[in-house]
C-alpha cells in the first residue's frame, strides 16, 4: 500500500490532478477566512453588474485631497468613452439623410461633426424609413454628447436644510483627480454581481465548498453502500448474493437521474438541505460500485491466500477485512473519487431542474447555474454569471478524473507510458 | 501394512458438479477412498482430472455435491464455524503456487502467529512465541531473525514454500494435503522441499496426502498411489504395485510421459 501511494505521486497525471484539486481546496478554505462577506448578501441594486472595481462617487467628490493632473490624452479619452466609432457613423448617416452632402461630413473631426449635429439635429424630424427604435437611439446619442466639448468644471451644490435653496459647495474641475487608496469605499467585484445583486466570486467560492461537501458526503454514502453490498454478495454468495443482485439490478434498470428527481421532488422544498440532497444522491449512485466490487470479490474468494486464511481459522469478517478488502482497496479508492465527481455533477443537474437544495441558505454550483438560467444571463450575454461556474465544475471533475487516470496507471502496469 | 492401521480419512461416492445445464462439469465422479493414519498417499493425474477439487472437498473448503466424508471413523461435521475451526486443527494444506498462497498485506510474523494462536498459544508471552517461531523456521533452514517484519513476497518461491512447511510444523495437524507443492519450484529446491516434507511427516507422524501430476515423484515418496482420470480413480494400490506393474493403459501412459535422462523420450503417446 505504501509502495503504491509513493508510486502515485510519481505519476505526472496524478500529481497534476492532485495539485489542481488541492489548490481549489485551499482557495475554498482560505478565501472565506480572509474575505468575510456573507456569500448570499444582496449588495447591488439591479441585476448583473459587470466585473470591475467599484469606487464610491460620493466619497470621490468629497475626497480629503484632490490632485491636479494635466494629462494630454484626458479630453480625447473622455470623448471616446461617450462617442464611439459606431455612434459617429450613425450620426453621419442621419446628417446625410437630413440633406447635408456626404463630402462635407468628416466623422473623424469631432468638433466639426458636433457643430453640424447641433445645427441640424431635430428630434421631432421624421426621417423616411427610420424605425421608432432607431430614432430613440439618436435621441440617446444626442443626450449623451451634450456638453461633450465643454472644458468647464461641474459645480457641486448642497440643499439648505430649512429653505431648500441650492448653495454652491465647491467645483470639480476636469483636471481634478483623487487617489483610489484614499477613498474609503471601494469594492472590487472581480466577477461582477448576479441577478439578485450578489458578489459572484464570494458566492462561487462558497458554492464550490458546498458542492464539494455534497460530493464527499454522497461519495462516502455511495461507496459504503456499494462496498458493503458488493463484499457481502461476492463473499457470502448463495441467497444473500441473489437478493443483493436482484436489488442492484432493480436500481440499474431505473435511470439514476429519474430516481433522483422523483426522490428529491417527493421530499419537498422545505426538507431539501445540502446534506439531504447528498444523501439522496449517495443512495441512488451506489449501484456500479456494488456490481464491480462483487465481481472482484468473486474472483478473489477462491484464491489460495483466502483458503489459507480460512484454514488458519479466521472468521468471515476477519477474512473480508484482511484478505479481500486490501486487494480491492485501489479500485475502491478510484471508484470513490469518481463517485465524488459524479455526485457534484448530479447535484448540478438536479439544481438546474430546480430540485436542488433549499435556496436561501447556501449557494451550490448547480443553484448558481439555475439562477443564471432563470434570469437569462446567457441571452443577455452576462457571461460572468454562468461561465465561472461552468469552469469551476469542469475543473473539479477534470482534476478528479486526472487523479483517477494517474492511479489507474499506477495500479495497472499495462497502462503505464 | 497400511491396512492394519486405523482409517483416518475416508470417502464414499464423493461427487462434485460445477455449474448446470450446458456448462455442467463433472469434476469428481463418485470416488471412494480410505486413507490410513501415518500413511503417505499420492493422488496422481493430469491437469483437469479433479485432483485439486477433491483436495478442496477433503479440506472442507467446498461442499461435495454428493457423497460422504468420514473423519477418524465418524461422519465429518463442519456445519458451523466453530466445528470447521476444530476440523482445520486436524487437517491442513500446502498449495501449489507459493506466490499466491500468502496475503501480500500480512507480514511473515502474522502468518506464523496465526498458527500459534490456532494451537491455543495466543496467551503465551512474546518471548515464548518468538522461540516457537524461531524453532519452526530453523526446522526448514530459515532464520526467523531475518524474516521478521518482512512481507512474504520479498522471499523466493522456494523460501515461501519452506515457510509453508514451517507453518505446518507449528500447527502439527493429523493430516496434511500437499497440493502439487513443488510444481512451481525449480528441480533443486524441489528436492529440498520434499526432504523437509518427509522429515516433517516423520517428526509429527501425520498422514500425508500428496497430490501430483508427476508419477515419478509419487513413486519416490508414497506408500500407496491413487491414479485419477476424469474425476475417477482408475487404479489404486501400493506404490510398487501400481507403478512397477500397471494394469490400466492410462497409468502406463503417465509412466511413459516421465522424461528420463540418457533415454529417448517417446512423445508418440502424448
Amino acid at each position: 500500500m505504501q509502495y503504491s501511494l509513493r508510486q502515485a505521486f510519481r505519476s505526472g497525471k496524478f500529481v497534476t490532478g492532485f495539485a489542481l484539486f488541492a489548490a481549489m481546496l485551499v482557495i475554498v478554505i482560505v478565501y472565506p477566512l480572509i474575505i468575510t462577506y456573507p456569500p448570499l448578501q444582496i449588495i447591488a441594486q439591479g441585476t448583473f453588474f459587470p466585473p470591475g472595481i467599484y469606487v464610491s462617487t460620493y466619497d470621490s467628490v468629497n475626497a480629503p485631497t484632490t490632485y491636479t493632473l494635466n494629462l494630454d490624452d484626458a479630453a480625447a479619452k473622455r470623448i471616446a468613452s461617450k462617442l464611439k466609432a459606431e455612434d459617429r457613423t450613425a450620426m453621419k448617416e442621419w446628417l446625410v439623410a437630413a440633406g447635408i452632402p456626404e463630402s462635407e461630413i468628416d466623422a473623424a473631426d469631432t468638433a466639426k461633426l458636433l457643430a453640424q449635429w447641433e445645427a441640424n439635429y431635430d428630434p421631432k424630424k421624421q426621417v423616411a424609413g427610420m424605425t421608432f427604435a432607431r430614432s430613440r437611439y439618436f435621441q440617446r446619442v444626442n443626450t449623451s454628447i451634450s456638453g461633450l466639448l465643454s472644458s468647464e468644471g461641474a459645480i457641486l451644490a448642497t440643499k439648505a436644510p430649512d429653505t431648500g435653496a441650492l448653495q454652491q459647495a465647491g467645483t470639480v474641475k476636469q483636471t481634478d483627480y483623487v487617489n483610489v487608496s484614499e477613498i474609503p469605499n471601494v469594492r472590487l467585484l472581480p466577477l461582477g454581481t448576479d441577478n439578485f445583486g450578489r458578489d459572484v466570486l464570494t458566492e462561487l467560492i462558497r458554492a464550490a465548498g458546498v458542492s464539494l461537501e455534497i460530493g464527499l458526503v454522497a461519495g462516502i454514502i455511495a461507496t459504503l453502500i456499494g462496498l458493503t453490498l458488493g463484499l457481502l454478495a461476492g463473499y457470502v454468495g448463495g441467497v444473500v448474493d441473489d437478493v443483493i443482485v436482484f436489488i442492484t439490478n432493480l436500481f440499474t434498470v431505473i435511470p439514476g437521474l429519474v430516481l433522483l428527481i422523483l426522490i428529491s421532488f417527493s421530499l419537498g422544498q422545505d426538507k431539501r438541505g445540502p446534506v439531504t440532497i447528498a444523501a439522496v444522491i449517495g443512495l441512488t449512485y451506489w449501484v456500479w460500485t456494488a456490481r464491480s466490487v462483487r465481481a472482484q470479490v468473486i474472483s478473489l474468494r477462491n484464491r489460495d491466500h483466502v483458503n489459507l486464511s480460512k484454514l488458519s481459522g479466521h472468521s468471515i469478517p476477519h477474512i473480508i477485512i484482511n484478505d479481500i478488502l486490501p486487494y480491492i482497496a485501489s479500485y475502491v479508492i478510484m471508484a470513490f473519487i469518481l463517485q465524488i465527481s459524479s455526485a457534484i455533477l448530479a447535484e448540478a443537474s438536479l439544481s438546474i431542474l430546480g430540485l436542488g437544495p433549499r435556496t436561501t441558505d447556501v449557494p451550490t454550483l448547480g443553484l448558481m447555474m439555475n439562477w443564471a438560467m432563470i434570469y437569462q444571463a446567457h441571452l443577455l450575454q452576462k457571461w460572468w454569471a454562468y461561465l465561472p461556474v461552468l469552469v469551476t465544475i469542469a475543473m473539479i471533475t477534470f482534476s478528479m478524473n486526472l487523479m483517477i487516470t494517474g492511479l489507474d496507471q499506477v495500479f495497472n502496469p499495462a497502462l503505464r507510458d | 501394512m497400511a491396512s492394519e492401521k486405523n482409517s483416518c480419512l475416508s470417502g464414499e461416492g464423493l461427487t462434485k458438479i460445477f455449474g448446470f445445464g450446458r456448462t455442467r462439469t463433472l469434476a469428481v465422479d463418485h470416488v471412494d477412498f480410505d486413507f490410513h493414519e501415518g500413511e503417505v498417499v499420492s493422488i496422481v493425474g493430469e491437469s483437469g482430472s479433479g485432483k485439486t477439487t477433491l483436495a478442496k472437498m477433503l479440506l472442507g473448503l467446498i461442499n461435495p455435491t454428493e457423497g460422504e466424508i468420514h473423519f477418524l471413523g465418524q461422519k465429518r461435521d463442519i456445519s458451523s464455524q466453530k466445528k470447521r475451526q476444530e476440523y482445520w486443527k486436524n487437517i491442513q494444506a500446502i498449495f501449489q503456487d507459493p506466490f499466491s498462497s500468502y496475503n501480500i498485506f500480512t507480514k511473515i510474523d502474522g502468518v506464523l502467529l496465526d498458527c500459534i494462536r490456532m494451537r491455543g498459544g495466543g496467551h503465551l508471552p512474546k518471548e515464548k512465541k518468538i522461540e516457537l517461531m524461531t524453532e519452526a523456521c530453523s526446522f526448514v533452514n530459515l532464520k526467523f531473525a531475518e524474516l521478521t517484519n518482512k512481507y512474504p513476497f520479498e522471499l523466493s518461491g522456494g523460501q515461501m514454500q519452506r515457510l509453508m512447511i514451517a507453518r505446518i510444523f507449528l500447527l502439527k495437524p493429523r493430516i496434511l494435503i500437499a497440493d502439487e507443492p513443488t510444481s512451481m519450484i525449480d528441480a533443486c529446491s524441489r528436492a529440498t522441499i520434499l526432504d523437509y516434507l518427509m522429515k516433517l511427516r516423520d517428526e509429527i507422524g501425520m498422514t500425508l496426502i500428496f497430490i501430483t501430476h508427476d508419477i515419478g515423484l509419487a513413486y519416490y515418496v508414497s506408500d500407496s498411489v491413487y491414479i485419477m482420470e476424469h474425476g475417477k480413480f482408475v487404479e489404486r494400490g501400493s506404490a510398487d504395485e501400481v507403478i512397477l506393474r500397471p494394469k490400466e493403459p492410462y497409468t502406463r501412459r503417465l509412466i511413459n510421459d516421465v522424461p528420463k535422462i540418457y533415454e529417448e523420450w517417446d512423445l508418440s503417446t502424448v
